[in-house]
C-alpha cells in the first residue's frame, strides 16, 4: 500500500540505529582529533561489548520474559574459546580480519551451544528456574577456567585441571590457557570500529527477529504462555531460540572483549556475578524489552562512573535500588499481579484525575 | 460422524470428581451450549478438550480422530481453538499482532528469512496482514489494529480473543463465557457475530454461557452440567423448560 509511510516499529528501529550511529560518529571524531582521555580511549571497546551484552540480555529478559543472572558466563565462553582459537592459529591464519571473523563465529557458536545445553532442561520447566541455573552456570564456568590448563606441542593438544607441569609438554610446546593467569598475548584484533560494526549486526539480528513471525511467538509466550500454547505455539522451541541467540550474541561480546586485552583472565570482576548483574542493570534501567534503552543505558552507565569517579562508592546502593526495580518490572505472574495492584492503587488514580481534568 | 464426541470423560482433583462421565456429540456446523451453575465443571471440560488437563478416564474424538491425551499445541493443530473465561491476550502486542500469532502455523518463513528480510518475508507478512485485517473486520476491530491489546475496552478484548482463536483455522471453536462482563447491547451484538462466524466459516461452536438470553437466542442444543455430571441434554427449548434444570439453577 502506502510504501513510504513508515510504520511505527520501522521508525523506532531507525531511531535505534541512528542513536548508535550518532554516538559512534561523535566518539570517532573525538578520538581522531585526540580529544579523548586515554582512560576513555581504553573504555571504547569494552563499552561496545557492554552494549552488545545489554541488547542480547534484553532478548532473554525483555522479549522472552525469562530472568538470566549468568549472562557474563556466556560472554566468558565466547571470550575464552575465541582467544584460544586466535592464539592457536595466530601463525597459521595471517590475515587478521579473516582470523577474527572466524574467532567471532567460534565464540558465538560455543556460547550459543552452551545456551542450548543449559536451556534444554531448564526452559522446559515452568517457573523462574532459569535465574538460578544461569547464576550457577556463570560462577561455575569462571571457576573451571581458573583451573584449566591447555597447552600444545608437536604431539597435539594437552589438557589438565591441575597445573601447567601436569600437561607434560615437550620442550617445544607452549601453554595457551594457564589456569588463573588465563590467556596472554591474544592478538589485538578488536577495535572501536569493529565494535561498532558488531553492535550494528547485533541490533540488526535482534530487532529483525523481534519484528518477525518468530519474534511474535516469543513475545506471545512472554505475555501469556497458556494462550500461546492454545494457538499452537511451540513453547520450548521458541524459548530455546530466544535464549540461544541471546547467549550466542553474548559470546560475540566476549570475543570483542577478549581480543582487546593482552591478558585475558576470568576474574569475578569481568566474568563473574557482578558483571552479569551490571548487564542486567543496564537492561532494567534502559527499560525491559526496550532495545534502544539498553544501548543508551550501557553507554551512559559505563561512561558516568568514569566521569564522576566518586560514583563508585554508591555502586552497591545502586544495585539495591535496581534490584527493587527489577522486582517491580519483572514479568513473573506474581510480580505482574503485584504491579497491577500497585498501579491500580497509586498510579492510575493520578492519571485518571489528570485526564478527567483535561477533558473538561 | 459427529465433529466432536466424548465418551465417559472424567477427571478428579484430589477427592473432587470435577467432571464425571461426560458424554457429548456435536455435529459439524452446530452451535452448542454448555451451561450449569458455578463450579459445575464447564471450564474443566474445556481444559480437558484442549489438553490442558489429561482425563483420568474417557476418550475425546475430533472428526473421528482420537485426540485424548494429546498436547495442547497438537490439539490446536488438529483443529480445536478456544477463548478463556479470564481473558488471556498477548497484552503488550498490538491487536493485529495478537491475531497474527494465531496465524503462526498457517503462514511460514524461516528464522533466517525473517532476520535477513528476504523477499519471502515481505510477501508472507503482507499475506498475514491481509488475513489478520479480514478477521479483525468480522469483529469490527479493524480500526483498533495498531492498539496495544491491554488498552482495549473489555468487550473488545473478548472479541479479539475470538478473532485470535479463529485465526488458527479451527474445526471447533470453544468459547468460555464470551459475553461475561458485557452490557446488554454488546451481548446482542456478540450474539449476531457468533452466528455470523458460524455461517461464514461453517464453524462448529461449543460455548459456555451464563447469560440465558444469549444461550436461548443462539444455541440449538444444550448440555446442562451440575456437580460434574450431565443433568440433561437436548434441544434448547426443551432443556430450558426441564424442571430439574430450573431447580439446579434456582436452587431450593
Ligand atoms: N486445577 C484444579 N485443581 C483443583 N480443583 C480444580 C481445578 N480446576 C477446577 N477445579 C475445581 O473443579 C470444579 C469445577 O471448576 P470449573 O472451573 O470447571 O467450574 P465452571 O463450571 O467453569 O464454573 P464457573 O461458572 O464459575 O466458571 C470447581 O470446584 C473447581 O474448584
Ligand atoms: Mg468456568
Amino acid at each position: 500500500m502506502k510504501k513510504f509511510n513508515l510504520s511505527k516499529t520501522t521508525k523506532d528501529n531507525l531511531w535505534t540505529y541512528g542513536i548508535v550511529l550518532v554516538i559512534a560518529l561523535i566518539t570517532g571524531i573525538l578520538l581522531l582529533t585526540g580529544n579523548l582521555s586515554s582512560l576513555m580511549e581504553g573504555l571504547l571497546v569494552p563499552i561496545c561489548s557492554y552494549v552488545i551484552l545489554a541488547v542480547s540480555l534484553n532478548l532473554t529478559v525483555g522479549i522472552l520474559g525469562e530472568l538470566s543472572l549468568g549472562h557474563a558466563g556466556f560472554m566468558c565462553v565466547g571470550a575464552f574459546t575465541s582467544a584460544f582459537f586466535s592464539k592457536l592459529t595466530e601463525n597459521v591464519i595471517t590475515v587478521d580480519i579473516v582470523r577474527f571473523i572466524l574467532a567471532i563465529i567460534i565464540g558465538a557458536a560455543f556460547a550459543g551451544l552452551m545456551g542450548i545445553l543449559i536451556g534444554m532442561p531448564v526452559l522446559r520447566l515452568k517457573g523462574d528456574y532459569l535465574a538460578i541455573v544461569t547464576l550457577a552456570f556463570g560462577e561455575i564456568i569462571k571457576n573451571v577456567i581458573n583451573v584449566l590448563y591447555i597447552g600444545i606441542d608437536s604431539k597435539g593438544i594437552h589438557f589438565s585441571m591441575k597445573d601447567s607441569m601436569a600437561l607434560g609438554l615437550e620442550p617445544d610446546g607452549k601453554i595457551i590457557i594457564k589456569g588463573a593467569q588465563g590467556i596472554t598475548g591474544t592478538p589485538k584484533d578488536s577495535s572501536f570500529l569493529i565494535g561498532v560494526i558488531l553492535i550494528f549486526i547485533t541490533l540488526f539480528i535482534v530487532l529483525n527477529l523481534i519484528h518477525s513471525r518468530d519474534g511474535r511467538a516469543i513475545m506471545a509466550i512472554r505475555d501469556n504462555l497458556i494462550a500461546a500454547e492454545s494457538v499452537g505455539i511451540n513453547i520450548t522451541k521458541y524459548k530455546m531460540m530466544a535464549f540461544s541467540i541471546s547467549a550466542a550474541l553474548a559470546g560475540v561480546a566476549g570475543v570483542l572483549y577478549a581480543h582487546n586485552l593482552n591478558s585475558l583472565m576470568a576474574t569475578p570482576k569481568n566474568f563473574g556475578y557482578n558483571m552479569s548483574i551490571m548487564i542486567l542493570v543496564y537492561v532494567v534501567l534502559g527499560g525491559i524489552g526496550n532495545i534502544k534503552g539498553s544501548v543508551i543505558a550501557a553507554v551512559v552507565l559505563t561512561v558516568l562512573p568514569e566521569v564522576l569517579r566518586g560514583m563508585n562508592n554508591y555502586r552497591m546502593l545502586i544495585y539495591a535500588i535496581v534490584l527493587i526495580v527489577i522486582m517491580l518490572f519483572s514479568w513473573s505472574p506474581k510480580c505482574l499481579e503485584w504491579r497491577e495492584v500497585f498501579m491500580e492503587k497509586y498510579i492510575r488514580p493520578r492519571f485518571a484525575k489528570k485526564t478527567s481534568e483535561e477533558g473538561k | 460422524m459427529a465433529l466432536l464426541e466424548t465418551k465417559n470423560l472424567s477427571i478428579s482433583f484430589g477427592g473432587l470428581r470435577a467432571v464425571d462421565g461426560f458424554n457429548i456429540k456435536i455435529e459439524q456446523g452446530q452451535l452448542y451450549g454448555l451451561i450449569g451453575p458455578n463450579g459445575a465443571g464447564k471450564t474443566t471440560i474445556f481444559n480437558l478438550l484442549t489438553g490442558v488437563y489429561r482425563p483420568s478416564e474417557g476418550k475425546i474424538f475430533l472428526d473421528g480422530e482420537d485426540i485424548t491425551g494429546k498436547k495442547t499445541i497438537d490439539i490446536n493443530k488438529a483443529g480445536v481453538a478456544r477463548t478463556f473465561q479470564n481473558i488471556r491476550l498477548f497484552k503488550k502486542l498490538s491487536v493485529k499482532d495478537n491475531v497474527k500469532v494465531g496465524l503462526h502455523n498457517s503462514y511460514h518463513y524461516s528464522t533466517l528469512c525473517g532476520i535477513f528480510r528476504l523477499p519471502h518475508y515481505y510477501k508472507v507478512e503482507a499475506q498475514m496482514n491481509e488475513r489478520a485485517m479480514e478477521l479483525l473486520k468480522v469483529f469490527d476491530l479493524d480500526g483498533d489494529a495498531e492498539t496495544t491489546a491491554e488498552n482495549l475496552p473489555y468487550g473488545k478484548q473478548r472479541k479479539l480473543e475470538i478473532a485470535r482463536a479463529l485465526a488458527t483455522n479451527p474445526k471447533l471453536l470453544l468459547l468460555d463465557e464470551p459475553a461475561a462482563g458485557m452490557n446488554p447491547n454488546e451481548t446482542i451484538e456478540l450474539m449476531n457475530t457468533i452466528r455470523f462466524v458460524r455461517d461464514k466459516f461453517q464453524m462448529t461452536i461449543l460455548l459456555i454461557e451464563h447469560d440465558m438470553k444469549l444461550v436461548s437466542g443462539i444455541c440449538e442444543e444444550l448440555t446442562v452440567l451440575n456437580f460434574g455430571k450431565v443433568l440433561t441434554q437436548g434441544k434448547t427449548g426443551e432443556v430450558l423448560n426441564n424442571p430439574e434444570v430450573i431447580k439446579a439453577y434456582l436452587g431450593e
